[in-house]
């Protein structure tokens, strides 16, 4: 019976082309619209490491000024960096499976030919547990190891755009770049990485694409590596020198660490609390103590990586589907109402109530279909416009399986619920009504 | 075939109450041709309305093919009216963007029979009434007499015991409206019973027995192979009849 419904709704929509077109572009630009913000939205607030987003941990300490927090709208939050020097400690102190200290820098790129001019490239300064922790792809090579975080060794891991930029492409394991006087040893490439939202440094941009380079944070005081990312300070100090810099209170370093269980979480917590203690009886953290680690979930509803806004515009989104599809209810009754004595017809030959509805629903169902169809390339060219207006790197304005998925369900269910009335007003005809007048 | 008891239907509005049918009581052997005359307003409609179970009434018994039908619910009626009825409308009724072939389909596709039975049986009707060759035409291009021969297709397709034609022959001309009913009586000939309302008198004249309607009520019978006619006393006796007798 399926079959011969589906073929009926084809004859039925053949039959009103004009009205059908509008039902379906009713539908598929409600859905297009709905399914586009939903999709940026659906990117946005996705896991980005869903494996290890829960035992990957953020660290903040309350090193903040003992007079007013470092958030006035949530004195309960402590600053969402650490001083250099605090970093630098607790990575010594090496408690947690894995851990990380990091910052964003940049540095100027000399030319391997003489004809190239020098350029900048941004780096992320951390250590080598980086790339097992975040599961870094590689393309060439690996990260470097231990001994290169100890010794201040120069090598280098680069993105696949700076590969391609500075050896065409081709394997440079081996290969030696020269930074700001430098020479760097090329150990690894990363393939295409694009965690989104990029979790790791939330603070500088949480949807950037990952372009940077990686070397080593032992290399910061050598090199004198100076951050581009957000910094914060509370406390006038002396900083002519750049050590000044390093032991200053200003917070500008993050720090994530790898813990496995319950009772590692809470020995890390525990690590942290003597950490700071000890620094309480040197006269630092003079604020009540607050040390708290955040897995990647939290760690951005932290910072708000899905803004307000956003949760705003999908809401509107579907407000609008819903007018669309009131719409499409309404071209529904009026293209049902003119079937009735045909309606009338079937329920003489012996057609019931639940028959007809059926027959009606499968109509809607093809008109949704057909709607979410012509949707999803609405929403694959919306995606594109996102992507061409605001430049998305890192692969937001972009739809996965689910959100196709999605959006197909999406718009059969809307063609079935702006058909589900006119269907019920339809299979309530009395078979006699209309048999006289036609 | 069919025994209808005091069977009365009233139609309501806010305004005024209508009284259809008045306690109409007829029978219908099985294997009758029975035509149904009376002028507009006299019931005639709602009768083969009721008969057809396409209506409920408000007051009376209805037995058909030997089952009380009275309180079916809708399901039920649907499932009685495509198993057991055959209808063939004035107005042909036939769905303009389907194919004869489909056309005849339609009942039988709601009865669930299978595939090769339900191109049989289409085959067979198309076939009885001479359209065999023009199964894939859609109504458009047939004549008034050739639509309505589709119609009766459509109603014997599922080989029912009954058949009701509302003025089968109101929208033909006058040939085309005697072949039509040549088909009929060789439908009321393999053993269908018939029932059939026509305002044409020579029409009506060729089935067993004529049953005249007045508001609502049986006013009279006549059998014209046999000259035989019956005035209803009970009507007689009692509310005015308005139209003239036979």
């Amino acid at each position: 019976m399926f079959n011969y419904n589906l073929r009926l709704a084809f004859k039925s929509m053949q039959r009103n082309p004009i009205m059908t077109a509008l039902m379906i572009t009713a539908i598929a630009v409600g859905i297009g619209i709905s399914m586009t913000t939903l999709s940026v939205y659906h990117m946005m607030s996705s896991d980005p490491i869903p494996h290890k987003s829960d035992v990957l941990f953020a660290v903040t300490l309350d090193s903040w000024n003992p007079l007013r927090p470092f958030d006035d709208d949530r004195p309960e939050r402590a600053p969402h960096q650490l001083t250099f020097h605090d970093a630098e400690r607790l990575v010594a102190l090496g408690a947690g499976k894995r851990q990380t200290a990091m910052f964003e820098s940049s540095l100027i790129i000399e030319p391997l030919n003489d004809e190239d001019l020098p350029f900048e490239a941004t780096a992320r300064v951390a250590y080598s547990d980086f790339f097992a922790m975040f599961d870094v792809p590689f393309v060439f090579g690996g990260g470097w190891d231990k001994s290169a975080d100890v010794a201040a060794e120069p090598v280098v891991v680069l993105s696949r755009q700076l590969n391609e930029r500075l050896f065409g492409g081709e394997n440079s394991v081996g290969e030696s770049l020269t930074m700001e006087g430098v020479r760097f040893r090329v150990v690894g490439v990363i393939d295409t990485w694009e965690p989104t939202p990029r979790f790791y440094d939330p603070i500088n941009g949480g949807f950037q694409e990952v372009r940077e380079m990686f070397i080593p944070f032992s290399l910061t005081r050598m090199m004198e590596l100076k951050s581009i990312g957000s910094d914060w300070g509370w406390k006038w100090e002396e900083t002519n020198t750049f050590e000044q810099w390093l032991n200053s209170e200003a917070v500008w370093v993050q720090y994530f660490v790898e813990l496995e269980s319950a009772d590692e979480r809470e020995e890390y917590v525990a690590h942290l609390d003597a950490y700071v203690g000890e620094q309480k009886r040197l006269g630092r953290f003079e604020r009540p103590m607050n040390n708290s680690i955040h897995n990647v979930g939290e760690w951005m509803e932290y910072h708000e990586v899905v803004a307000q806004d956003s949760k705003v515009l999908v809401g509107l989104s579907f407000l609008f589907l819903v007018v669309c599809l009131l719409s499409t209810i309404a071209l529904t009754l009026t293209k049902f109402v003119g079937k009735k004595a045909e309606t009338s017809l079937r329920r003489a030959l012996g057609a019931s109530r639940k028959m007809i509805f059926k027959q009606q629903l499968v109509e809607v169902g093809v008109i949704g279909f057909s709607g979410g169809l012509i949707g999803l390339v609405l929403v694959m060219l919306g995606l594109e416009g996102i992507e061409y207006l605001y430049d998305s790197p890192g692969g937001l304005a972009r739809m996965d399986w689910l959100m196709v998925f999605t959006s197909v369900v999406v718009a059969i269910a809307s063609g079935m619920i702006a058909g589900l009335y006119p269907a019920w007003r339809v299979c309530r005809i009395p078979p006699a009504n209309q048999l006289k007048t036609q | 075939m069919l025994q209808m008891t005091n069977v009365r239907k009233i139609y309501r509005t806010e305004l005024v109450e209508t009284h259809a049918l008045r306690d109409l009581t007829m029978s219908v052997a099985g294997g009758e041709f029975v035509a149904i005359t009376g002028s507009s307003g006299s019931g005639k409609t709602t009768f083969l309305n009721i008969a057809g179970l396409l209506e409920t009434f408000d007051h009376g018994t209805y037995i058909l093919d030997g089952e009380d039908v009275s309180g079916l619910n809708d399901d039920d009626r649907s499932i009685y009216r495509n198993h057991k009825i055959g209808f063939i409308f004035q107005s042909f009724n036939l769905i303009p963007d389907l194919d004869l072939f489909e056309n005849v389909d339609v009942p039988l596709r709601y009865r669930g029979l299978p595939a090769a039975e339900r191109r049989e049986r289409i085959a067979h009707a198309l076939e009885t009434v001479g359209l065999a060759s023009r199964m894939k035409h859609i109504p458009a291009q047939l004549s008034g007499g050739q639509q309505q021969r589709v119609a009766i297709a459509r109603a014997i397709a599922g080989r029912p015991k009954f058949l009701l034609a509302d003025e089968p022959t109101g929208n033909l001309d006058t040939v085309m409206a005697h072949q039509v009913m040549e088909l009929l009586e060789d439908i009321h000939g393999s053993g269908t019973t018939i029932v059939m309302v026509t305002h044409d008198a020579e029409l009506a004249g060729r089935a067993d027995r004529i049953i005249q309607l007045v508001d609502g009520c049986v006013l009279a019978e006549e059998h014209p192979h046999t000259q035989e006619d019956t005035l209803i006393p009970a009507m007689l006796n009692g509310a005015e009849p308005l139209a003239a007798q036979l």
